[in-house]
């Protein structure tokens, strides 16, 4: 039968294999890199949009099961399995990595370094991500999560702009110490979980109450570091804004997905009590990013630097979602994850195409730039708009989920974020101000490069994502069917049930 | 008067180290008698077939659980495992002292007595053949080694530490190039080995006096029956600890490393911390799971706040370093950090992790310091850090080795460096020593800083007019980057079948 198929484990391995054959072309051979990788990651999304058929809505919890040894001493397996959460992601990450590399296609030429390189490494980051949302053994998560950086510290290092090398060993160092205090919180939850790393299995075990807070403790540091979330987001500012632009879409697209996906995947059933012990601090965290990134992204005045800001806004709205606990906010991040990896994916690449053209990602350096490009302003106002959560964009739907799941139990959270509407519409609306409308700047009519209004391939590279914006805008329930059984089983996991109007989750409740 | 019996040989169980010293005194013997253009094959040759010869008997013996020659030798998992470990280790050592492509003449002097600048340094520095004494004094060392692990009695230990400490401090004095650091660092070496054997031995005293014997058995029976003063035991066993935490390169009484790592060839280096790290954690862990294991409750603090000293020293000196091999030098002591914390589980996996640990961290640095020695300029090795910027693009495949290996170093997974820390940390929050492991974790995000560096100069900087290339490495150290390279990867990937291997292994006899 088509659900016995090992989706998982092929989608996880097929993009290595990519990766290595890709990196075999020799240097001269450019063009049949690009290709190469170009189909296959058009294959590994027909194959993802199979799994996608093959994935029973209302079936179990966790599907696609495959287990293989590994470490028999450790009990480590080879575990794969997805539920609805994981599956829409993998569905992002099947969609983004295609057309980013269609979208990335000349960015490797300009740096002089190796143009296969740059593919295989893209490809082996999806290996990664893909392996991350697929995996369902603890360790070979942690594997997951910390392998995935290597791609893409090179991808920023060698591959960036001016200051790619403190970005890269910024992102990489961040990363890393978050994911030591989760490899603590592994290594401590495997002893207490009865030396095993089998997800089904650790969610029923019995630990004691401080135990888990810490371990809790371990995870929730990296995911929030990977997310991220105030006060652990500097380093994405700097990576966002030097890595190329493909790089950065699938950074924060997918990549800042793996800690709210980690969140809802390992703190919440791991450890249900401290998570609604730490769910106030974890609250108040996302808040004070909503709004405090958002008034960092008004002030910015590099296009990629502001995008990564509103992403971290962005973040803190997935995070009051996932931590007010109900069954409409959870929905609503998960939903947010989706959207925000299009929108926010789409309006890096818009603005990689700026870039492109201008050689400069300053906004003062721009100024009347629709005269000269009119679709591609075209372009990137809609982006702006989706990712600033327009009605009849897919981001307002999720948004607004959030919004409402958080308003029945927090009231005063909900409000403040609120206000985080109404700054995003702030920082979006201006930058598309600066940049496209106004006086033309001068110096851009002199520049031959500005004049090309967008080309036939970056018009297949934007097509899908918008068209993907407004379907879900108008019509997530495909999406919401699939995500909605799986957040209602994590919040069964946490122990809160969806409130009547009235009715308070109890944050201090004693285990 | 009662007749003197003789105490029961077994003889298989010491035949490896029984070849080992046999080979080594026909290669003192042939270095007398042979023709100088035939020393190096036949020297060379007659090393590699003594080592292998050595692992075979260690396989073939790999069931023998024996207490012989009177209770001065355990022949147990631990020792076996442990052997084995050296001397596969060694043998991808002596691959890297006897290579002679890379630098005309190897890496080794002709003669060390000549007088450093005069006119006939100047002309052996041009590549008269090195000195072939090299190999014996590695035998000996090897052989050393491999009694110091199997010692069952404190005497033993102490004499097989002098056996092997002694060529070593040989061997680092014979550096080709730099040759007054190499005999500087051979002096120092020299002087605190001796302070730390001299440590050592009072200790032993102090512990006869307190067991009445120096059996380790005997010592355990005493430990758990105490009839004398404590005061004894503790001073022994303090005594004692410093003799062997100096050897394994524990703050505080690691401050010799980075000088002698620098100074001596860069092949004896690698010897040094992939071998002598394995004995002398060998000899720590026979010492104090065997005849200490009694008093476990206090000496586990003192030994943890060494461990938590030696990872933060290690991780913090790293950072500030300029130099290549000083900084593998730090890294190596902050290594010995990791594995103090799996000694200190005090339990099976303890044991069985640190093994691993030792095996798997060997194999990584006889590969970062086989890449060390590729990487010259007319000089000799250009060892500064600047010197490395760019290698990335002047050299892919060796700077992506090198990377691999520092990954490895900082524990990424799917090197040996993160399985074998997870090993050990694992142990430790098993033996309640939580506290370890999280220094531990603290102090391997410090240290990924430097390493991460060595991979920024490498990658992404643009080569400068001073960037050295890379020599071709000959065919002795190409099989031993290629097996150090592919051993980190595989107890990366699948690191299931050492990990029963040393889980089986992980039993004492006393």
């Amino acid at each position: 039968m088509l659900a016995d198929f090992p989706f998982l484990s092929i989608l996880t391995l097929a993009p290595l294999v990519g990766a290595v054959a890709v990196a075999c072309i020799p240097r001269s051979r450019g063009a049949l890199a690009k290709t190469v990788a170009l189909g296959w990651s058009l294959a590994v999304l027909v194959l993802s949009i199979v799994m996608w058929i093959a994935y029973q809505v209302g079936g179990d919890r966790l599907q696609f099961r495959e287990s293989y040894a590994w470490i028999p001493t450790w009990d480590a397996r080879f575990t794969f399995a997805a539920d609805g959460i994981a599956l829409v992601m993998l569905m992002l990450i099947a969609v983004l990595v295609p057309v980013v590399i269609l979208a990335s296609w000349h960015d490797a030429e300009e740096s002089n370094r190796s143009v296969p390189i740059y593919f295989a490494l893209l490809l082996a980051l999806e290996c990664t991500m893909i392996g991350v949302f697929a995996a369902a053994d603890v360790f070979l998560f942690y594997v997951f999560f910390e392998v995935m950086l290597v791609p893409m510290y090179f991808i920023i290092g060698s591959y960036g702009g001016p200051r790619r090398q403190y970005a890269a060993v910024k992102f990489f160092l961040y990363s890393l110490v978050g994911g030591l205090f989760m490899l603590a919180a592994v290594i401590g939850l495997w002893v207490v979980g009865g030396h095993t790393f089998d997800w089904q299995t650790l969610i029923q075990a019995d630990i004691d109450t401080t135990t888990a807070r810490w371990l809790f403790l371990g995870f929730f540091i990296a995911f929030a570091v990977k997310a991220p979330f105030f006060p652990f987001h500097t380093w994405l500012p700097d990576a966002g804004g030097a890595a190329p632009a493909g790089a950065a879409a699938l950074l924060v697209g997918v990549l800042d997905k793996v800690g709210t996906f980690g969140i809802l995947r390992y703190c919440l059933p791991l450890f249900p009590e401290a998570s609604r012990w730490f769910a106030p601090t974890a609250l108040i965290l996302s808040v004070i990013g909503i709004i405090y990134a958002a008034l960092l992204a008004v002030g910015q005045n590099d296009l990629k630097r502001l995008v990564s800001y509103t992403s971290i806004a962005h973040f803190g709205f997935i995070g009051i979602g996932i931590f007010a606990f109900t069954t409409q906010a959870g929905t609503g991040s998960v939903l947010y994850m989706v959207n925000h990896g299009l929108a926010t994916g789409l309006l890096f690449l818009v603005v990689g195409m700026f870039v492109a053209r201008r050689g400069s990602a300053l906004v003062s350096d721009f100024g009347g730039a629709g005269k000269l490009l009119p679709l591609l302003a075209g372009v990137m106002f809609f982006a702006g708009l989706a990712s600033l959560a327009l009605p009849g964009t897919a981001p307002f739907v999720s948004e607004f989920l959030v919004l409402i799941g958080t308003f029945t139990v927090h009231k005063a959270y909900a409000v403040i974020a609120t206000a985080g509407i109404i700054l995003a519409a702030g920082y979006v609306l201006w930058m598309v101000q600066r940049t496209t409308q106004g006086t033309l700047n001068p110096v851009l009519a002199e520049m031959p490069s500005m004049r090309k209004d967008i080309s036939l391939r970056e018009k297949v590279v934007v097509a899908p994502l918008i068209l993907l914006l407004l379907l879900l805008g108008f019509y997530p329930k495909p999406v919401t069917d699939v995500i909605n059984p799986a957040v209602q089983a994590t919040m069964q996991d946490v122990g809160t049930t969806d409130p009547g109007p009235t009715a308070v989750v109890n944050g201090k409740v004693a285990p | 008067m009662e007749n003197l019996k003789l105490p029961g040989i077994d003889y298989a169980a010491l035949s490896p180290m029984l070849i080992l010293f046999g080979v080594a005194c026909v290669g003192v013997l042939l270095e007398a008698v042979m023709p100088r253009r035939l020393r190096h094959p036949v020297q060379l040759t007659l090393a590699l077939l003594a080592t292998v010869g050595a692992l075979i008997a260690v396989i073939v013996g790999h069931d023998k659980r024996i207490v012989t020659i009177g209770g001065a030798i355990a022949v147990d998992g631990p020792t076996l495992f442990l052997q084995g470990a050296i001397l596969v280790l060694g043998l991808v050592s002596l691959l890297l002292i006897g290579e002679r492509s890379v630098e005309r003449g190897g890496a080794f002097v002709s003669q060390a007595a000549l007088t450093v600048g005069s006119q006939k340094d100047l002309r052996q520095a041009e590549g008269q053949p090195g000195s072939t004494e090299v190999y014996p004094l590695t035998v000996f060392a090897l052989g050393g080694m491999l009694v110091f692990v199997a010692a069952n009695d404190l005497l033993t230990m102490f004499v097989a530490l002098e056996v092997f400490s002694l060529p070593l401090y040989l061997l680092c004095a014979l550096a080709r190039r730099r040759r007054l650091l190499s005999q500087e660092a051979a002096v120092k070496y020299f002087l605190l080995g001796s302070y730390a054997s001299a440590f050592f031995l009072f200790g032993i005293a102090l512990i006869y006096g307190y067991a009445g014997g120096v059996q380790l058995g005997q010592v355990h029976d005493a430990v758990t029956s105490p009839q004398r003063s404590q005061v004894l035991l503790f001073g022994g066993l303090a005594l004692v600890a410093m003799g062997l935490l100096f050897k394994a390169a524990l703050a505080p009484f690691h401050v010799w490393t980075p000088d002698v790592y620098q100074g001596a060839p860069t092949p004896v280096t690698a010897l040094m911390a992939a071998c002598t790290k394995v004995a002398a954690f060998g000899a720590l862990l026979r010492v104090l799971y065997v005849a200490f294991d009694g008093v476990r409750w206090d000496f586990q603090p003192v030994l943890g706040t060494i461990a938590v000293l030696t990872m933060l020293v290690g991780a913090v000196l790293a950072v500030t370093q300029t130099d290549m091999k000083r900084l593998l030098a730090y890294s190596s002591i902050a290594n010995a950090g990791y594995l103090l914390v799996g000694v200190l589980a005090l339990n099976k996996s303890g044991l069985s992790s640190t093994m691993f640990y030792l095996v798997a961290y060997g194999f990584s640095v006889l590969a970062a310091f086989g890449i060390v020695t590729l990487v010259r300029d007319a000089d000799g090795e250009a060892t500064h850090l600047s010197r490395w910027a760019g290698l990335g693009r002047r050299s892919p495949l060796f700077a992506g080795v090198f990377t691999f290996i520092l990954l490895a170093f900082a524990g990424i997974p799917l090197t040996s460096g993160f399985t074998s820390k997870f090993a050990v940390f694992g142990a430790a929050v098993e033996g309640s020593q939580t506290w370890l492991v999280i220094f531990g974790v603290i102090t391997s995000m410090l240290i990924a800083f430097p390493y991460l560096r060595v991979v920024v100069m490498m990658w992404l900087s643009e080569p400068g007019e001073t960037t050295p290339t890379v020599s071709v490495p000959g065919v002795m150290t190409s099989a031993a980057l290629a097996i150090g390279v592919l051993a980190t990867l595989a107890l990366g990937v699948v690191p299931g079948p050492l990990l029963t291997l040393t889980t089986d292994a992980a039993q004492f006899v006393r």
